[in-house]
């Protein structure tokens, strides 16, 4: 009897507990940091969203395709990474690839990118660097490597009819070193980089 | 260069940990030792029922844990149950039973094993009443535990082991809740998003449409690394650039999650009254982690394999900013505490890169381990190294002046057999029965060949060592997987904590013996050597044949 008694009292004192961590933890604490970040810090906060005049065009964390209704690349655009997110860049189902080193579709898929780039930019397969061929863990990476961004300068350039040197200027300013010099790694953040690109002309 | 930087960056982190040692260990032993109650405590004690002043023996200690446990699976259950009618949810339906019991007892488990992408799948509510929750409690229940052992080893002639509800709440309300405030504004400065705004549908700069994803996230975050929980606000966990936007941010998220198992063997250290056996403690964990994130780094840097080769490097399933060092750094530091979150995709890794998440977690997660549970855990191997150095020289083992005796000896054998046997046998079971295998074949597994049987085994270690990072390509969301992880995430989480317990109030029940000649010195380098190779000799014995079978017979053919 005083066993059961003590069971019954232990777990009203659960379920007490409980319902006050949800309160405090679970509701008041996400409010409490809610409002101090949209009070002070609500660019970021609400997604470091990024315009093109007023328009919004993208959030400058969250990676964007620069392809047509078909997936091929628009050459007037600086490429992003392959992406596994819904069909490609899909912000609403961040993914990976989850392929693993042996998978013959991976294989295939980084082989057939390898011909698509070499083609596009007309540069040798040994020039393309390993991230050009690879989809990121989210699937919503923004960034490429300074090589990739790189390798496209001749085919923007082109494309859009600038000075090859105009557009590998501008590129070479948007490499964002690592953090505080050695966090990371450097990146370009493409969609940025394709929003001075487009000021440009 | 590469490599320079690399270094730099862990030795960074060492450094940050090691400035916090101090302070945040012996902070963490003046909240489990004080005798005072702040104003609004007592007030939340009185609401809540509880008696701060009264001790617990062991069973009623474990009592508690229980109750509170099972009353949060039943609340976290029936959130997801009722998600249809719950505000800020999305419009997303409710989630399935199968679904609902394994992300209960995932979350509660301090697990975070995720068998449904959240993108699609959990609204706010659920996040922050349910599972942010949980992300606080079921740290805050590991470290009480800990704490409870600790107590067993510096008591003497005592039938108590401390107050449950009372180191529940001064974990949660005195280190979780201030930390999590602070972190979660420092990660919001980086990037992390912190709204309630749904999905905004935008016009890329190239014309298409892209649905930007809002949420809490900030706030969630934080506590998924402090709390070693790991559960993603997104599919894509801390590689999503909303929840981890930058490598300094990322550096950040790391130093929470190590910070609390890497200060606890100070705590120890305090309540045992001789800080060198906290040292002893920490320098085998800190052993186990630089071997470990140098093989790992190493491995992935010289990315053998059909596919990285091909590529240029081992770069699927890595994010740009990161890069191989960064990534291996996180991906180390994840798996050898029970976090779980990824900022890389492990299933991408290189064949045998992809082992060594999986042998931090076969460990035990001891090095440094999650919140309370990487503490309690290594203690207990502690005492099965002095187990077997007695055996050695032919003495009666004694730990910190306790008697290791049968009872002793026999809980911390118990210990290390349960989670082996869980994952041992959920990986067996999954391929022996007829109508499972065909399932985990044809739905589950994601690669084929080895890999797939690579992707089931480290689902079975990741939830019986309540660790909840993936082989992210397995489909988990399956009858069969959904309740053998369940289960095996309870067993795993429970079934130590009952026996950790247990040792606690044997140990706090003798008296101490003074130390002699034939006394082993549990402080010195000879030591933390036996510690280490105990520690590696268990799990090496254990695992290594289904390793063969998998990720090793992958990166070696």
């Amino acid at each position: 009897m005083s066993t059961t008694r003590t069971a019954v009292r232990t777990h009203w004192v659960a379920i007490r507990a409980m319902l006050l961590f949800t309160l405090v933890l679970g509701v008041g604490y996400t409010l409490v940091v809610t409002g101090i970040g949209q009070l002070a810090l609500p660019a970021q906060a609400n997604g470091s969203v990024v315009r093109s005049g007023n328009e919004v065009v993208g959030s400058a964390l969250i990676g964007q395709s620069f392809t047509d209704a078909d997936g091929n690349p628009l050459p007037e655009w600086f490429q992003s990474r392959p992406s596994a997110a819904g069909d490609g860049y899909d912000a609403g189902a961040s993914s990976g690839s989850n392929w693993g080193p042996e998978n013959s579709d991976l294989i295939a898929a980084i082989e057939e990118r390898q011909a698509q780039i070499a083609e596009l930019e007309g540069v040798s397969v040994d020039e393309i660097p390993a991230d050009a061929v690879t989809a990121s863990a989210s699937g919503l990476d923004p960034h490429i490597s300074p090589e990739y961004a790189l390798l496209q300068v001749a085919r923007v350039a082109e494309a859009r009819g600038l000075e090859e040197s105009e557009v590998r200027e501008l590129v070479e300013s948007r490499i964002q070193a690592r953090d505080l010099g050695y966090l990371g790694e450097p990146t370009v953040n493409v969609l940025q980089l394709n929003l001075a690109l487009a000021e440009l002309g | 260069m590469d490599v320079l930087l690399g270094l730099l960056q862990a030795a960074t982190l060492v450094l940050i940990l090691a400035l916090l040692y101090r302070p945040l260990g012996d902070y963490m032993a003046h909240i489990y030792t004080s005798t005072k109650d702040w104003g609004v405590e007592r007030g939340l004690y009185r609401l809540v029922g509880v008696d701060p002043r009264s001790e617990q023996s062991w069973p009623a200690y474990l009592r508690g844990v229980l109750a509170f446990s099972v009353v949060g699976v039943i609340f976290v259950y029936v959130l997801q149950r009722a998600q249809a009618v719950l505000p800020y949810s999305l419009g997303l339906p409710a989630i399935p039973e199968g679904l609902s019991f394994n992300t209960a007892a995932s979350f509660v488990t301090n697990t975070n094993w995720q068998s449904y992408s959240p993108d699609i799948t959990m609204g706010y509510t659920v996040q922050l009443a349910g599972l942010a929750v949980q992300n606080f409690v079921s740290a805050a229940v590991g470290i009480a535990v800990a704490v409870a052992l600790v107590r067993g080893f510096a008591r003497r002639r005592s039938g108590t082991i401390g107050n449950f509800w009372v180191d529940l709440f001064r974990g949660s309300f005195r280190l979780l809740l201030p930390v999590a405030i602070v972190g979660a504004i420092i990660l919001i400065a980086g990037g992390v998003v912190q709204n309630f705004n749904g999905f905004t549908e935008i016009t890329t700069l190239a014309g298409n449409t892209q649905n930007l994803p809002g949420g809490p996230v900030a706030s969630q975050e934080v506590i998924k690394e402090f709390g070693t929980n790991g559960g993603g606000f997104f599919n894509a966990n801390s590689a999503h650039p909303f929840e981890n936007p930058t490598g300094w941010t990322n550096l950040f998220e790391i130093v929470l999650l190590l910070a609390i198992p890497f200060a606890l063997p100070r705590t120890f250290g305090k309540m045992v009254g001789s800080n060198k056996q906290g040292y002893a403690i920490l320098a085998t964990m800190a052993t186990l982690f630089v071997v470990s994130l140098v093989t790992l780094s190493a491995i992935e840097l010289n990315g053998a394999g059909t596919a990285p080769e091909l590529a240029g490097g081992a770069m699927e399933g890595k994010e740009q900013r990161y890069g191989i060092l960064t990534s291996t750094l996180f991906a180390t530091s994840t798996t050898l505490t029970s976090t779980g979150a990824v900022n890389s995709m492990h299933d991408s890794f290189t064949a045998l890169g992809g082992t060594m998440p999986m042998l931090n977690m076969m460990l035990g997660e001891v090095a440094p381990g999650g919140t309370g549970s990487g503490l309690y855990g290594m203690l207990v191997l502690a005492v099965i190294a002095v187990f077997i150095a007695g055996l050695l020289v032919g003495r009666t083992p004694e730990y910190l002046g306790k008697k290791i005796g049968p009872r002793e000896i026999k809980l911390a054998s118990l210990y290390i057999l349960v989670t082996p046997t869980l994952v041992l046998a959920g990986t067996a079971l999954s391929f022996a029965i007829p109508g499972v295998r065909e399932d985990v074949e044809a739905v589950s597994i994601w690669n084929p060949g080895v890999h797939g049987m690579s992707e089931v085994l480290y689902a079975f270690t990741s939830a019986a060592n309540n660790n909840g990072s993936a082989f992210a390509g397995l489909t988990a969301n399956t009858p069969w997987l959904n309740t053998a992880l369940g289960i095996a995430m309870l067993l795993g989480r429970f079934v130590p904590i009952v026996l950790v317990l247990a040792l606690a109030g044997s140990l706090a029940a003798q008296d101490k013996v003074p130390a002699t000649a034939g006394t082993l010195p549990t402080y010195r380098p000879q030591f933390v050597g036996l510690l280490v190779g105990v520690t590696v000799l268990v799990t090496a014995l254990t695992y290594f044949p289904v390793l063969t079978l998998g990720p090793l017979a992958e990166g070696l053919s």
